[in-house]
């Protein structure tokens, strides 16, 4: 089941700020993925919110800190070096939720199990604005981040 | 950095291998009886039945929970009280073919959204007190007992071969096994049985398995733990925790129990089918963030697990050192965290049950043993934890690798480390006195810091090859005090009052003599001196913040009941104060965390459907705390003598403790007791501690007297009856059994209050019945 990453370049979303509008059809696209809905909101890994007149971007950026919390190994890193929850084997912990440095492992109210961006794309190919791309970029150089550090965006 | 994201395949420990043909052991099994049952859906936390399983006739039973027995005793070890009082009779000993060993859940237990709740609680009549000994310990047993069917476990009889009871919540059986070939040992037996009952060769398939042993100790003391295992996929190994007071170890070996398996089939993060998941999961989440924001820079259990208390006993002066005679020591700094982080494996996820992110379990893997029937070997050590190295340091050893070292046996024997360490400090002391001696001790020169006279004690005790000293120091500091008497090798003031045991169990690792509070803590609990009920010291000696008889009394009246709430529910208590909310200080009652109780209040009420507040749980808890110290009453115990602590604990008993102190006692002798600073000069420091001896003894007497009257008990420590109804609590055979009792101590005279009150004194009430009014 686990494939570790020989790749050493993960895809990561970005995001510009300045073409948003704040149509949020990328989060119903997400949602759509995820939950087979298309309300977006809760459902929606990627989150983009107003703040002080500029809309902000969050979504998991595969830096993979969750993967030593998880207590059951269902969090690993695929070949293509995404971060993936293995829903099955989860146990509905939230650990990974906690202790998200960015708070970007989602956790919706309809399933025990949390989820998160897996660069599937769908919401790049849903803004209408073309404010999300996604970029390659080195693993190594996401990683080196220390939890403790960082609390609340 | 610390190199994190390693994939589960590729943590290495480097323990030795052990090689056992699985197959040859399961040949020799013999089914002695096999119960099949139909699997029940958990609801809101409960499975709603428990299983009886009697290891005398081989009869299993399945017993219903009521909602009556949910509304009086809550769950868990309230559980294992009321099936206690139905199985056991007042003569029942921890030996008796009718002594009940229980493992009890609760309705958080096997949740895993909030941090700590993996708890199992286990009961039995205690081999070192004569009465119930409660103990919680960790580890999958508990939450898998639940997800297989049941709220609790009774194991009652004694089977005539050695066997292993398997839950095998896979095929819905019960099943009892003749077990001849395994290990006894826990690190072993605990991997051979995983091995030997995991459905495929796979970390997963292992995982699903928890393991409850103890191990030759056990066999050959009163000081047997039980080793609850779990499996961790990532250095596949069999972890243990610990349910160590009391004994239940030598308990389970008694009854020739060599293991109960737990399997599960499944299970996820709603197997216990929550009221509103979606609540639970919030309350959890919040907690797991302030664990990460702020663990770092309050206790650090992330990192070093609760050896971060070893610093800071030492720098209040708690730390107990050679015999609890000193609370720090010029060496201490070699046991301090730092050191032990320098062995601890990193960047692994160390809880104890799923979920558990305050992760308090630390390991040292790959260590090499040095004595013993393992020499050589390389394994995983559990822990230690902050009390095993009290223990080091009460027996003046000042080494980590000794005290893993000392660690790791006893959890393998299944010795309670603390039990352990704490009576060999004393025995240590007396052989200091020349009380004991080389030829009275079966040849061991048991001089403080002499580690491998320690090593030796605990391998010829495993191998039941003692001598008369082994022989009764291994059933604890009781009996060797009664013994050294009986022989008459010394003065009968320095061997009771310098051994730290009341009720017949040795003490926890912390110095209690300046605070009146934390003796109170120790003194006035159900199963004996341990921290687990209070831990009044910073309020009481440091803050200064309960400094009445009343103010104090209140304290041991809330704490005890709060932190008894988490054993009723299968939760540890760690995440409730181990971790406090950056705005803790700020709010009403810091030393309560008044949001942890809200989280709670959330918790319980969103896994029950219940609608409770803070307050109906200290009222959930007081009933089970009266219940069980009702039962003392009725096994002959739970009165003021049995309160009794010794003097080691309340002041100095020797000089060499007087001058290490000296300017704090000389100045309470002065403030608190009225003498002149010229007569204080003057005395003898024996005068001294005559005078001090006196007083610190009086003013336990009128703690007691204020905790017996805030609990509701007469003024020789028997819940009235009319206490037990106001919490509703209407068994008939119990409130006339107190009633007799109390009539009973009435004739003796002894219901009266037992301070010493001068003009300007009061007892608690001047009313000689005033609990007869409520």
């Amino acid at each position: 089941m686990v494939e570790m990453s020989e790749k050493k370049t993960v895809k990561v979303l970005k995001f510009d700020s300045s073409k948003c509008k704040g149509c949020l059809e990328c989060m119903k696209a997400c949602s759509k993925i995820h939950f087979k809905t298309d309300e977006g909101g809760e459902k929606s890994a990627i989150q983009i919110t107003k703040q002080k007149g500029k809309y902000k971007m969050n979504v998991c950026d595969q830096r993979g800190l969750c993967l030593d919390m998880c207590p059951v190994g269902a969090l690993y890193r695929r070949k293509n070096g995404i971060i993936w929850l293995d829903k099955d084997t989860c146990i509905g912990c939230q650990a990974c939720v906690g202790f998200c440095p960015t708070n970007s492992m989602r956790k919706s109210k309809s399933r025990i199990e949390p989820f998160k961006c897996i660069s599937c794309g769908a919401c790049v190919r849903a803004c209408p604005e073309n404010a999300l791309e996604l970029v390659e970029e080195e693993i190594d150089d996401i990683k080196q981040v220390v939890y403790h550090k960082l609390g609340a965006e | 950095m610390i190199k994190g994201q390693i994939p589960i395949e590729e943590y290495k420990t480097g323990n030795t291998k052990h090689k056992f043909d699985i197959e040859k052991l399961k040949k020799k099994h013999k089914i002695l009886v096999k119960y099949k049952y139909k699997k029940g859906k958990i609801e809101k936390g409960f499975a709603n039945r428990t299983i009886y399983v009697n290891l005398s006739n081989l009869e299993i039973k399945e017993k219903k929970v009521t909602d009556d027995m949910k509304k009086k005793f809550t769950g868990g070890r309230g559980f294992g009280l009321k099936l206690m009082w139905d199985s056991i009779k007042p003569e029942t000993r921890w030996n008796s073919e009718e002594n009940n060993l229980i493992v009890t859940t609760g309705p958080l237990c096997g949740a895993t959204q909030y941090p700590g709740s993996g708890k199992s609680l286990c009961l039995t009549i205690s081999p070192s007190t004569d009465q119930i000994c409660d103990s919680n310990v960790g580890g999958f047993f508990g939450p898998y007992l639940k997800f297989a069917g049941f709220d609790a476990i009774e194991l009652q009889g004694k089977s005539k071969e050695e066997v292993v009871v398997v839950i095998d919540g896979e095929k819905s059986e019960i099943r009892v096994e003749t077990a001849p070939l395994e290990e006894t040992n826990s690190h072993i037996l605990s991997e051979q049985l995983t091995y030997m009952y995991s459905t495929e060769d796979s970390d997963k398939s292992r995982q699903k398995i928890s393991v409850v042993s103890a191990g030759l100790g056990a066999d050959n003391s009163y000081w047997g733990c039980l080793n609850f295992s779990f499996y961790d996929i990532r250095r596949k190994v069999c972890r243990m925790k610990q349910a160590g007071r009391g004994g239940l170890g030598s308990v389970l070996r008694d009854k020739k129990i060599k293991a109960v398996v737990a399997k599960v089939e499944d299970f996820d993060g709603v197997s216990n089918n929550p009221a509103d998941p979606d609540k639970i999961a919030r309350v959890g989440t919040k907690i797991h963030r302030e664990i990460r924001d702020l663990d770092r820079y309050q206790c650090n259990m992330r990192a070093v697990g609760t050896v971060h208390l070893v610093e800071i006993m030492d720098e209040y002066d708690l730390l107990p050192c050679e015999n609890y005679r000193f609370g720090r020591f010029p060496k201490s700094s070699k046991i301090f965290s730092p050191e032990f982080y320098k062995y601890f494996t990193k960047i692994i996820p160390d809880g104890c049950w799923h979920g558990c992110t305050m992760a308090c379990a630390k390991t040292v893997d790959g260590f090499e043993i040095k004595t013993g029937p393992y020499k050589g070997e390389k394994v995983t050590v559990d822990g230690p934890e902050y009390e095993t190295c009290g223990c080091g340091s009460n027996m003046s050893l000042w080494d980590v690798e000794e005290i893993l070292e000392f660690n790791f046996y006893c959890d393998t024997y299944g010795l309670d480390t603390i039990s352990t360490g704490t009576a060999i400090a004393y025995y240590m002391e007396m052989f200091e006195y020349k009380i004991l001696n080389k030829d009275r001790c079966d040849g061991l020169e048991l001089c403080f810091g002499n580690f491998d006279a320690v090593m030796e004690f605990l391998h010829r005790m495993a191998k039941g090859e003692g001598g008369e000293f082994i022989n009764v120091a291994s059933k604890g500091i009781r009996r060797v005090k009664d013994w050294i008497k009986k022989n008459k090798w010394g003065d009968p003031y320095l061997i009771e009052e310098c051994g730290m045991e009341s009720k017949g169990l040795e003490y926890s690792e912390y110095v209690t003599k300046e605070s009146l509070a934390m003796q109170g803590g120790y003194g006035l609990t159900l199963k004996g001196p341990q921290h687990d009920e209070a831990w009044l010291i910073f309020m009481d000696m440091v803050n200064n913040q309960i400094p009445t008889f009343e103010d104090k009394a209140e304290a041991l009246h809330y704490f005890p009941m709060w932190r008894t709430w988490f054993g009723l529910n299968g939760l540890c208590k760690l995440p409730w104060n181990d971790v406090e909310p950056a705005n803790n200080a700020e709010t009403d009652e810091p030393a309560k965390v008044p949001e942890h109780v809200q989280n709670y209040v959330d918790y319980q009420n969103g896994m029950t459907g219940w609608n409770v507040d803070k307050e109906e749980l200290i009222l959930q808890s007081e009933r089970c705390y009266n219940w069980q110290r009702a039962m003392n009453v009725w096994v002959g115990r739970g009165r003021r003598k049995d309160d009794w602590i010794p003097y080691r604990s309340m002041g100095p008993v020797t000089e060499v403790e007087y001058q290490s102190r000296k300017d704090r006692y000389d100045k309470q002798l002065v403030e608190k007791l009225g003498l002149s600073k010229e007569k204080v000069e003057k005395m003898s420091v024996s005068e001294k501690i005559k005078i001090l001896y006196d007083y610190r003894q009086d003013q336990y007497q009128k703690l007691t007297d204020a905790v017996y009257y805030r609990r509701g008990w007469t003024q020789n420590g028997v819940p009235t009856p009319q206490k037990m109804k106001q919490l509703g609590l209407n068994d008939s055979k119990m409130l006339k059994m107190l009633q007799e009792k109390i009539e009973e101590d009435e004739k003796k005279g002894l219901n009266k209050w037992c301070g010493i009150y001068k003009k300007d004194e009061k007892p608690p009430s001047n009313d000689p019945k005033y609990w007869e009014k409520w």
